[in-house]
């Protein structure tokens, strides 16, 4: 790999002036057509509403029809002002496509329309950060709150906003916390690709996200949301219109989840390099497919059932509401469709993380790769049999309970397929305890507390104990904080060194680990006993002898929270001051990505051939190493 | 230096690791374990908590020992860069993980499924019409969830509805679970029982309390601002006892029951609006 090939491959960037940037399709232009969309939204609104011309509507319902309409006209807008239009409009006018999101060069590209799926990856990591950082602040507001018995610091209203605030977000800033970020930037250069199947659709599930997440925020000026972020009717449809802010934020996060996941399948299924067989992908890349797969059969579901509410709420129909002929469980129903599958959308790339870093730190291959597969595909094709174990206690459908029971139980083994391969690729292995490394084992730790703890939740008689309770709350803790955010900081710590070409501090870095470690552990599994004690969720007022532990609970968020500062601490200090250059390949991976020059060229792979896969995955453990498995074709040369 | 046989030491340490730990579980957590003895359903589900955490404790100790022994065991030497064998799988040991886990899963659902039938719903909200239900003579009783209380109305007693449930001990009471406005969750702690309040549903849940205490009621489900605040404390008393309680109640609430609807499985709620 020359840079003479690279200089020859990459088309000249195109230099645009300060002042003309400014004009045009950019972040600017979409703030502000964002703004004026949202405000169209309000005016037609308000003439449908009970001030205009229609008279139709329940007086309470006018402000719901204005803040939808202004919600979607802004989103609209920002779209447009981001150019997202040009490409079509210019099309449809017989003009040659705008070649604006091409462009190459510059940290600008990083603020707009950009079609390098290693952009788009580093916009994710970003963006979904920032609110991230939003929903922890959320969580140590709930745990301040729950330092007293009853309602204190923030009052009964604002804390379900504050706990409804922070699930959502959570859960919808991490449905696309991997895909986002790391699968955007690495699936493309792992299956010998030079860019996504639709770019432009990859850069619009981005900006949906963001738009997504300044909606969400700013339900805090419209009353907040009551619901928690499982939104059931009726409670949804008596909402004041904060309500509102929830159903929007979750129907974009699901129109971009559905673009991802349809952007993902159609990436790894039609763009593999030669020779990459589907037993050849790495087992990343699967588990990216599987996700993609629930992400494009589950989320539709949401979509749809968060139409139904928005409907419920603006032009009076009655789909959850018992008076006028509707149901209560069917939104249950329709939500936990959806609401399962997503649980595992979560899991699944945390799975992929895990089993393709071990390989590297074990200097082993992958032990049981078809195991692995098909304990993802297991679990994916399982996962939509198992709703209804969220409503045991419901009385919906009570006789199947011992169907679901079964079916929840089973999943228990595809997702046992995973520890299996874990612990064969850890056998007899020569393990380097790298910050990535020191990650993986604690998803191993944590995500066995939470599966364990699954158990007693999917038996229906011990469910009656602990459903809705505080249990519940610390078992999705485990999987999804204890099992999806520790294999993601380990992917950071372990991509970032490839992503921005800088590298970590290490003594700062094993700091973070193991305070966040200790803390998530100190904190959330006394959660469980909490539970077993009768805590319900969501309550800002609890039995006064539950106390002492809630107290020990909240110190110990208030150190997890401690730790992600100290990682913020730790990316401004060795990414934007140190600067520390890393090794071309510090892990000695044989991944694709790490053959490749740091930073990676705008096309991955310079010249007119594509890498030739012949050679299987994770070829660790062969003595002597020869010269590393994955060679693009013509490195040699 | 010759490699000891890591499979036979790790699987001696797990062995007695676990004799060790499962007679602990069984007989010292498991009689702690909640929600205690207050009901027949109750007591069930202390003997399905230990019997799933006694089934938990062998796979946790496998893991979690396994990760200790790797971790001493199987690490890089300190600035060495070796690699580890260059092994893929092993058919045996993938067919054994995959037959043990199935049958432990197996076991798994059919003890929870004879579990819940016998016991008649083990104290979960089991819908209008449950699949099995105590013989004999039961006691039913109306729970009424609304924001942000539930009341309790006695059908056989003239319909008297009470702010506070009593029931009588060793008598077999069928709650009738439903809701005025929201979903609700009805969850009496010490007496096992846990059944969503649904709005024009009649969800029904048997429980048969077998000790003369005090029982905390929840709202488990979150209904809106009030939710925590949804807590009371119920009685069972002594048969007796019962009989005079609810004397009282239908002669203090006699005005009250006069202009309350005729009672009912359900009752059709408006369609909640927001105010103005």
């Amino acid at each position: 790999m020359t840079t003479t090939v690279e200089a020859a491959s990459t088309p000249p960037p195109i230099h645009t002036p300060l002042w003309r940037r400014l004009i045009g399709f950019n972040l600017l232009t979409a703030v502000l057509l964002g703004v004026g969309g949202y405000y169209l939204g309000w005016f037609i609104g308000r003439q449908i509403g009970f001030e205009g011309s229609f008279h139709y509507q329940h007086a309470s319902d006018e402000n719901d029809v204005s803040l939808l309409l202004a919600y979607f006209f802004g989103v609209i807008g920002f779209l447009i002002g981001l150019g997202f239009a040009n490409y079509p409009v210019s099309r449809m006018i017989g003009r040659p496509a705008s070649l604006r999101e091409k462009e190459t060069g510059g940290i600008g590209r990083y603020f707009g329309l950009c079609t390098d799926h290693k952009v788009v990856g580093i916009q994710y990591l970003v963006g979904i950060g920032v609110f991230i950082f939003v929903g922890g602040l959320n969580a140590m507001l709930i745990r301040v709150e729950l330092l007293h018995d009853t309602p204190t610091a923030v009052g009964p209203n604002q804390y379900l906003t504050i706990v409804g605030m922070h699930g959502t977000m959570m859960i919808g800033m991490m449905t696309s916390g991997v895909l986002g970020p790391f699968a955007n930037y690495f699936v493309p250069i792992m299956i010998g690709a030079r860019r996504m199947a639709f770019p432009r659709v990859e850069a619009l599930t981005f900006w949906l996200l963001m738009a997504a997440g300044f909606i969400l925020s700013s339900t805090i000026f419209f009353g907040g949301f009551p619901t928690g972020w499982t939104g059931y009717a009726p409670l949804n449809d008596q909402a004041v219109w904060g309500m509102d802010s929830y159903i929007c934020f979750f129907a974009l996060v699901g129109v971009s989840m559905i673009l991802l996941g349809v952007n993902m399948m159609a990436t790894i299924m039609t763009m593999r390099a030669p020779g990459l067989t589907w037993s050849r992908l790495p087992i990343f890349v699967w588990s990216v497919y599987a996700t993609a797969v629930l992400m494009v059969l589950a989320t539709p579901m949401l979509v749809a059932t968060l139409l139904m509410v928005a409907l419920d709420r603006t032009i009076d129909t009655s789909f959850f509401i018992a008076g006028g002929g509707g149901s209560s469980y069917l939104f249950q129903n329709l939500f936990w469709f959806f609401g399962h599958p997503e649980v595992y959308i979560l899991a699944l790339p945390g799975f992929g993380i895990v089993l393709e870093l071990l390989p590297v730190f074990t200097r082993k291959p992958l032990w049981g790769y078809r195991l692995a597969v098909a304990g993802m595909l297991g679990v994916a094709l399982m996962s939509f049999f198992v709703w209804q174990h969220h409503l045991f206690v419901s009385g919906i459908n009570a006789d199947l309970r011992p169907f679901y029971m079964l079916s929840t139980e089973i999943i228990s083994i595809p997702t046992g397929f995973i520890f299996m391969c874990v612990i064969g690729t850890l056998w007899k292995a020569r393990i380097s305890f790298t910050v990535p490394m020191l990650f993986c084992l604690a998803w191993t730790f944590n995500f066995l507390i939470g599966g364990l703890s699954g158990v007693f939740l999917s038996d229906a008689p011990s469910d009656t104990l602990t459903h809705g309770s505080f249990f519940v709350m610390a078992h999705f803790h485990y999987t999804i904080v204890g099992g999806l955010v520790f294999a993601f900081f380990g992917a950071i710590y372990y991509w970032i060194p490839k992503m921005v070409g800088l590298r970590f501090n290490d003594r700062l870095s094993k700091w973070h680990f193991w305070l966040m470690f200790i803390s998530f552990n100190l904190a959330f599994m006394p959660l469980f006993a909490l539970g077993m004690e009768g805590m319900p969720r969501r309550v800002s007022e609890y039995a006064p002898n539950l106390k002492p532990l809630n107290v020990w609970v909240s110190i110990w968020a208030f150190v997890l929270g401690f730790a992600m500062l100290l990682f913020v601490f730790n990316v401004v200090y060795s990414l934007i001051f140190k600067r520390e250059a890393a090794e071309a390949n510090p892990w000695r991976s044989k991944g694709m990505e790490w053959q490749l020059p740091t930073p990676v060229p705008v096309d991955n792979f310079p010249g007119d051939q594509l890498p030739s896969f012949d050679f299987e995955p994770y070829d660790y453990g062969v003595p002597p190493a020869l010269g590393g498995g994955a060679q693009p074709a013509g490195a040699g040369a | 230096m010759s490699e000891p046989n890591h499979a036979r030491r790790f699987g001696l340490i797990w062995l007695v690791a676990t004799i060790v730990a499962l007679p602990l579980v069984i007989l010292l957590i498991g009689p702690i374990l909640p929600p205690g003895n207050g009901s027949e359903q109750a007591s069930g589900q202390v003997t399905d908590n230990t019997v799933l955490l006694a089934m938990a404790t062998p796979v946790l100790l496998l893991v979690v020992i396994y990760l200790l022994y790797a971790i001493v065991c199987f690490r890089q030497p300190k600035g060495a860069a070796l690699e580890g064998p260059a092994v893929r799988g092993d058919t045996r040991v993938q067919t054994a993980w995959i037959v043990i886990t199935s049958v432990l899963v197996l076991a798994l659902a059919g003890y929870g499924t004879v579990r819940l039938l016998s016991d008649y719903g083990s104290g979960t909200g089991s819908g209008p019409t449950p699949l099995t239900k105590p013989s004999g003579p039961k006691l039913p009783v109306q729970v009424i969830a609304q924001q942000w209380a539930f009341t309790y109305r006695y059908p056989t007693y003239g319909g008297v509805e009470t702010p506070h449930l009593v029931l009588p001990v060793n008598q077999w009471v069928e709650l009738n679970v439903t809701s005025l406005d929201v979903i609700h969750s009805f969850w009496a702690y010490q007496l096992g029982v846990k059944a969503d309040a649904n709005p024009d549903v009649n969800n029904v849940a048997f429980v048969k309390p077998t000790h003369l205490e005090t029982f905390e009621v929840r709202c488990s489900e979150l209904c809106g601002i009030w939710h925590g605040s949804m807590f009371d404390h119920g009685k069972v008393v002594t048969q007796s006892a019962f009989a005079t309680w609810i004397r009282e109640q239908q002669v203090k609430f006699a005005a009250a029951t006069k202009v309350l609807p005729p009672y009912s499985k359900t009752y059709l709620p408006e369609p909640t609006r927001r105010g103005g």
